[in-house]
């Protein structure tokens, strides 16, 4: 890179981006493949002991008694229980409704009700079994269409809105006054499971407690302002007493969002009690009962299609299973509402959703939020609308593309340019498809291996929904320390996405400097501001627009106060900032979140900008299901999308491969089975992820148009390639055998019992 | 408890453990190498893979009585002096870590793969990588890393 180039304030006349846009090397990369890098259970703190959680064994009632077995030695044991909570006994999330420990009432299995804390974590697994708790047992609803019946009323007021932590209702147009005259309806219900994030380090977190100091908390987590919050309320302590630092995170997809309030919680409890550092760590049985997994959904579509295929009216009604407390149900409810109609424009629109309370496991956050549960639904859907009138897949969405001026069902009229065009006709192309498809369909009546092609298409909304980000009111910047480098300051977490490369990235950018004279401070509340959560494909777009204004400010200070000049070198811009800290105490720039102009949101009737931008794509997924196995194998997947700007190829391609494997996972392998709401398939034995054996070769092409108000034009990119595999898999899968299946996870034995249904007798007796 | 000698990284040492205590946590507790990871501590994610006597192992399914006398190599022994081993310089420059809790598991499993097969097949890496997860990369960038690792003599310049 060269310095000296002239800065403009202007981003017309910015100069071209040289270090945004080129492959540089992730941060914190050498330390993680030297394995330095330390993740939360490679730490340990002098004098810490290991705590440990028992948890309930029912779905739902109220505990009687709680017996300790006198053969264990209680007095070596420091023991928890909600009585010992200073503060509020519940977790800071939108409503604080779920118990950080629970007192009587359990409403769902695997429920925190004790925690033990032993110098030796080796003695903790046969005290947690030493323990016995006795319930009064009460009804459990276990299943969306229990909780939809309201005859047990397990969560809100006992009413009509009983069990309902949320719901919306969209209306656009008057479907009503259509279906009469609709050339062709089509009607189709389609559900997801749950899904399991299944990063690689299980949830942990390290606490230490002094009545001085207040809580201080390392951990795995996304999001360390959520934490902070829990843990004033829980600790009823001032902010400056509670400081959370997030370590070197494994993993998260969401998976991490929530949750560490509740195990920051716990370890904290046990630390003040204990009054040592406490260190818990889950093994993955543990992980995989208790924590989140991804919202299982049922979708309803009913739509009126003209004799030419153009969408009239649409009728959805959405169904989420949010398990036994609110935590984000709300939120991703409102992502699957805004997703439900695809990247189609369409007249007429009703929009019925809600987000029902189950004695399970709270639901969470996860990749795509609520969306790839819509989209599943949608995409399916639109398949079977192209066959009932006898289009092609693909001409059935060219018919109804939403183009730029056209609205949405929130009528936010799409003023960025949409190219679903270009995207559908790429993918086309890359996957050879009009090729394909005659050649597939005279192999396939040849051979057991039946081939087949399936399309979607789809958007993402980046962000925060609607007025999220204006609530949020993210502070980031830079500071200059005097070791002559700039650090970035951010409370937004790297936990694998590229975070910190691609803040870096973009504050080298902006001041002009090389990426290696940027750094980033550590995440730790005590040092950096609140930029947001570290979650809805926000950081690079929002926060990283934060950095590059920052950038900005920082040279028109230097310039002002500290004589820097028009064009300067490293040495002169350290020099300069010396100089400022020097008459001022520190270099430091920070920026509030502004929201792009003309963007405007109805929080009450939901209408307006549900989001300043849209990720787009159009993806083809090959597959090959083989008749007598009954397995459906992709074979390959071809991406196109269009992302704004790329600020980093690599990351970015990583971003979308990822995703694609996860919900390659989501469509074929990855089944939560539940009894009594407990996860009962909790070992990676037996809850099964795409191998490197397994995951299909994945053809990454990304457009690129700049967004003005993100960060040197990039828009969301993290979430959305979780959003079209599943549906574009069951679609080539009914390409390749003529079976529409409604419903994921597709595993081979429901792909058996469906041939099966159609078997002569006689035939699958003998076979 | 029992006396295990072993030879870590090329280093003789010795630990006093119980003899069904895990090869993993004689690493990460007594022998303070947390390189070697536990994911799921039944041999599923390959996340502890270490190489003893030059087979790959699951750290987690090995009682450390089984490892008296062995020579085990795990990620901090790849790299020579302050030089990256390719297979690392190949996972930071074609984006093969994310998160990079797999990583030094990963990176394991790809030296055992070089030392047997110095220019593997996209499908032999597949292989030979299936026995550890990562949820990150889809494991693209992985593969990619491997191919990389071997252009640029994987396996000559670090032999042990």
């Amino acid at each position: 890179m060269t310095f000296g180039e002239k800065m403009s304030e202007s981003p017309a006349n910015r100069p071209s981006p040289r270090i945004v846009g080129t492959p540089q090397i992730r941060k914190e990369g050498v330390d993680k493949v030297l394995g330095r890098a330390k993740y939360t259970d490679d730490l340990e703190r002098d004098g810490m002991w290991y705590g440990a959680t028992v948890r309930s064994t029912i779905p739902r009632g109220r505990i009687r008694a709680i017996h300790y077995d006198p053969r264990i030695d209680w007095s070596e044991f420091v023991v928890v229980t909600a009585a010992d909570v200073p503060g509020q006994n519940h977790i800071q999330m939108i409503s604080a409704d779920q118990p950080c420990l629970v007192e009587t009432q359990v409403n769902h299995c695997d429920e925190p009700i004790l925690l033990l804390a032993h110098p030796d974590k080796r003695r903790l697994p046969e005290a947690v079994a030493a323990i016995a708790i006795e319930y009064d047992l009460l009804p459990a609803v276990l299943s969306i269409e229990e909780s939809e019946t309201q005859r047990e009323i397990i969560w809100g007021p006992n009413s009509n809105l009983g069990n309902i932590f949320k719901q919306f209702h969209l209306e656009k147009g008057n479907v009503d006054d259509v279906w009469a005259s609709a050339a062709h309806i089509v009607e189709g219900e389609y559900s997801t499971g749950a899904q399991e994030h299944l990063y690689i380090e299980n949830n942990g977190m390290i606490a230490e407690y002094s009545d001085e100091t207040g809580i201080t908390v390392w951990g795995s987590l996304q999001c360390p302002y959520y934490v902070h919050k829990s843990l004033m309320a829980v600790f009823d302590l001032p902010e400056e007493k509670v400081r959370v630092i997030q370590v070197e995170t494994g993993g998260a997809f969401g998976g991490k969002e929530d949750y560490p309030s509740i195990i920051a919680s716990h370890a904290g409890l046990l630390a003040r009690k204990a009054r040592r550092p406490i260190k818990i760590v889950y093994d993955r049985m543990e992980d995989l009962a208790a924590t989140t997994k991804r919202h299982p959904s049922r979708t309803r579509h009913r739509t009126a299609v003209d004799c030419n295929g153009k969408l009239l009216a649409m009728e959805i009604d959405i169904a989420t299973d949010g398990g036994a407390y609110a935590t984000l149900s709300s939120t991703v409810l409102s992502r699957a509402t805004l997703h439900a109609t695809g990247p189609y424009v369409c007249p007429n629109i009703r929009i019925t959703s809600h987000a029902w309370a189950t004695n399970t496991v709270p639901y969470g956050a996860f990749r795509g939020f609520g969306a790839p549960q819509s989209i599943f639904a949608i995409e399916r859907h639109m398949d079977q609308i192209a066959l009932a009138i006898g289009l092609s897949p693909d001409e059935i969405r060219r018919r109804n593309f939403l183009h730029a001026g056209d609205t949405t069902a929130t009528e936010q009229c799409m003023n960025e340019p949409i190219i679903l065009d270009t995207l559908l006709e790429r993918a086309l192309k890359e996957s050879d498809y009009a090729n394909k498809r005659k050649r597939f369909a005279i192999q396939n009546s040849q051979s057991p291996i039946k081939l087949g092609l399936g399309l979607a298409a789809f958007y993402h909304g980046a962000g925060f929904t609607g007025s999220g980000e204006r609530y949020l009111n993210s502070l980031a910047g830079m500071d200059v320390p005097a070791n002559g480098k700039v650090r970035v300051l951010v409370a937004n977490t790297e936990f694998g996405q590229g975070t910190h490369t691609i803040l870096c990235q973009i504050a080298a950018e902006s001041l002009a400097l090389s990426y290696d004279d940027i750094e980033i401070a550590p995440c730790d509340t005590s040092i950096v501001p609140n930029s947001g959560p570290t979650v809805a494909s926000r950081t690079s777009m929002v926060v990283g627009r934060l950095i590059e204004r920052s950038g900005s400010q920082l040279i028109a200070m230097l310039r002002e106060h500290a004589d820097l000049g028009e064009s300067y070198s490293k040495q002169e811009f350290f020099a300069a900032c010396d100089r400022f800290r020097n008459q001022h105490g520190k270099v430091e720039s920070l920026c509030r979140y502004e929201a792009p102009p003309n963007i405007y949101w109805d929080d009450q009737k939901y209408r307006g900008e549900a989001y300043p931008t849209f990720a787009w794509a159009v993806y083809v997924a090959e597959v090959a299901v083989d008749t007598v196995t009954y397995s459906a194998e992709v074979t390959n997947i071809y991406t196109v999308q269009e992302v704004g700007r790329v600020l980093n190829p690599t990351l970015a391609a990583g971003q979308i491969e990822g995703g694609v494997a996860q919900a390659v996972g989501y469509a074929l392998y990855e089944k939560v089975q539940l009894k009594n709401g407990h996860m009962f398939n909790n070992q990676m034995t037996n809850y099964i992820m795409p191998t490197a054996a397994d995951v299909p070769p994945i053809h990454v092409v990304f457009e690129e148009i700049p967004f003005a108000f993100g960060a040197y034009g990039a828009k969301g990119i993290g979430e959305l390639p979780h959003d079209g595999p599943a549906p574009a898999i069951l679609n080539a899968i009914q390409d390749a055998t003529g079976e529409s299946f409604p419903s994921i996870p597709l595993l081979p034995e429901d792909i058996f019992l469906r041939f099966l249904s159609h078997a002569p007798r006689e035939e699958s007796l003998v076979s | 408890m029992s006396l295990i000698e072993l030879t870590v990284n090329g280093q003789q040492t010795q630990v006093d453990a119980p003899p069904m205590k895990r090869l993993l946590d004689v690493l990460r507790e007594d022998l303070g190498l947390t390189g070697a990871k536990e994911g799921c501590g039944e041999g599923e994610c390959g996340s502890c893979s270490v190489r003893m006597n030059g087979e790959l192992v699951n750290s987690c399914l090995v009682p450390i009585l089984q490892a008296q006398g062995a020579h085990i190599q795990t990620v901090e022994g790849l790299a020579i002096d302050a030089e990256l081993h390719p297979l690392q310089k190949a996972f930071l420059e074609c984006g093969g870590a994310q998160c990079g809790i797999c990583t030094p598991g990963m990176l394991m499993a790809a030296t055992h793969l070089l030392a047997h097969n110095p220019h593997p097949t996209l499908d032999e890496i597949r292989e030979g990588l299936a026995g550890n997860l990562c949820r990150c990369t889809g494991f693209i960038k992985i593969f990619d890393s491997v191919i990389a690792a071997a252009a640029m003599g994987g396996v000559k310049t670090h032999a042990r």
